[in-house]
């Protein structure tokens, strides 16, 4: 199956993606992510308010069959938790781009932006 | 490089996410694991079951044979039925579980686990030298030449009898554990209405060459009744739901049939057999461990195997290891069996299960988590 990396999102290696607006990033998992994970059955958000620096697991999402932990990809604090997502898990599989975001951080540190990932290469990544 | 079963490339039509099983590259889902599971507690799922071992045992002496090495009794069996039964050592340990069918007077065949192909023909050649009968039995590894899948859900009898040519007695009227020859398009095939999902069902062994077609004209005749192809994820959130044992996380050489909770089909009294001393020890002073069932206590990450397994006391204990456990699709709830002291198998036992290092509540109930209506 070849999965949907759309071009206006930024990337990192660990499958997550970042919507840029303003000084506030919203994230997520890939499509390519969502599928290999398979049915996602349980999430755990961070807190609103906690701070977090870029690299530092901060959320978990359980599927059937594995547990993957998620990474904030850029340091912050976290503004917003997605609690849909949190009561209907299944959204990062139906809606990963969309209804199925995680959460969103306020960046600390803007340059830090620069270091992601264009979906030209998160989409080589996930060719090779 | 992994083993393929004959409808590999039926997986692959089918846009299968594969995965390696004991060696073989499986299906583990087609759309997705739940959407199977569902499928089959629902309406119908066909699963690919290639990859598992069959045995031919026959010969006058196959039953004493069998019955030395085998816990259930075979002598319960006519012609045309089947039991569940393990496979011992000498310290009760299981070799494996499995299905034995009686197809004659003096023939049998043996449906194994996939991951213990080799070491049940290794364990039974062994047995079979030292029987004194063994002259008069014959073995046979027929593993490469049988393929098989298995149709599960409440919707399969009413299709079931079309995929096959015409029968004086059609599968549909095979009772639980029988097993009986049919022809699907002129080929021999075996059906026997057993299964591991919990559903009503059938499983159909044929030559591996005919299988494809059989695998595409279920797929077909099942259709207006909403067969899906079914993948091995869903094939283990099935069988958690109905407290079926997977061998090599609720079975292995270090864990006795009793341990496991599986007495009705170790037969004590039918004379001896492998393992027979310690289990009869077993059954009258009790065993050191059980295997319990247990139920998360609300909404949390799935227990999953290995995780420990705590008493939820004052001074908690680490009391034992899930061996089994998943998010049930049909109670919408994490559930999983683990081996614990029997003190704490009772139902209605709070225990907590340690997910990724925190403390989440579980109760132990009784068996099975889930009974089709």
């Amino acid at each position: 199956m070849s999965a949907n990396v759309p071009s206006d999102l930024k990337y990192v290696k660990s499958h997550e993606w970042i919507r840029v607006t303003g000084d506030t990033v919203t994230i997520g998992i890939t499509d390519h992510a969502q599928e290999e994970l398979t049915d996602v059955v349980f999430v755990e958000l961070p807190a609103v308010g906690r701070k977090v620096k870029i690299g530092e697991g901060c959320a978990v999402v359980e599927s059937v069959k594995t547990a993957s932990d998620i990474y904030a990809p850029v340091s912050g604090e976290v503004v917003a938790a997605n609690d849909q997502l949190a009561k209907h898990p299944e959204l990062a599989n139906s809606a990963p781009y969309g209804d199925g975001w995680f959460f969103k951080i306020k960046l600390s540190d803007p340059a830090e932006l620069g270091g992601l990932m264009s979906a030209d290469d998160y989409s080589k990544q996930i060719a090779s | 490089m992994m083993k393929r079963t004959a409808l590999f490339a039926a997986h692959q039509k089918l846009g299968a996410k594969l995965v390696e099983f004991a060696g073989w590259e499986m299906p583990v889902y087609y759309t997705s694991i739940i959407d199977e599971h569902q499928a089959v507690r629902t309406a119908a799922g066909l699963f690919d079951i290639s990859h598992m071992g069959e045995l031919s045992v026959h010969g006058p002496s196959a039953l004493a044979f069998l019955n030395g090495v085998l816990t259930n009794d075979l002598r319960k069996l006519s012609a045309g039925q089947g039991q569940y039964t393990l496979m011992c050592n000498e310290k009760a340990g299981v070799v494996d579980d499995l299905y034995a069918y009686r197809l004659g007077p003096e023939d049998f065949f043996l449906i194994i686990n996939a991951a213990r192909i080799e070491a049940d023909v290794q364990w039974l050649r062994q047995r079979l030298a030292a029987f004194a009968g063994r002259k008069d039995v014959d073995l046979e590894n027929a593993s490469d030449q049988w393929a098989a899948v298995a149709v599960q859900g409440p919707k399969v009898v009413s299709f079931i009898d079309s995929c096959f040519d015409a029968a004086s007695r059609p599968p549909s009227a095979l009772r639980k554990n029988e097993i009986a020859p049919f022809q699907a398009d002129g080929t021999s095939v075996l059906v026997s209405r057993t299964g591991y999902t919990g559903e009503d069902g059938f499983e159909i062994a044929a030559p591996a060459e005919a299988i494809e077609g059989l695998w595409n004209n279920i797929l077909d005749i099942g259709r207006p009744c909403g067969v899906q192809p079914a993948g091995l994820g869903a094939r283990d959130t099935l069988r958690t739901e109905a407290c079926y044992p997977l061998y090599g996380q609720d079975l292995d050489e270090k864990t006795t049939p009793l341990e496991a909770g599986l007495g009705f089909f170790v037969a004590l009294d039918k004379g001896d057999f492998t393992g027979r001393a310690i289990l009869a020890e077993q059954k009258a002073a009790g065993t050191m461990k059980k295997l319990a069932a247990f139920k998360m206590a609300g909404r949390c990450a799935p227990p999953r195997p290995h995780y420990p397994v705590w008493s939820a006391r004052e001074k908690p204990e680490r009391i034992g290891e899930v061996t089994s456990g998943t998010q049930s699709p049909t109670l919408n709830i994490g559930i999983g069996l683990a081996y614990v002291p029997p003190q704490f198998a009772v139902p209605n036992t709070s225990i907590n299960i340690e997910i990724r290092g925190q403390q989440a509540a579980a109760t132990v109930v009784p068996k099975p988590f889930y009974r089709r209506p």
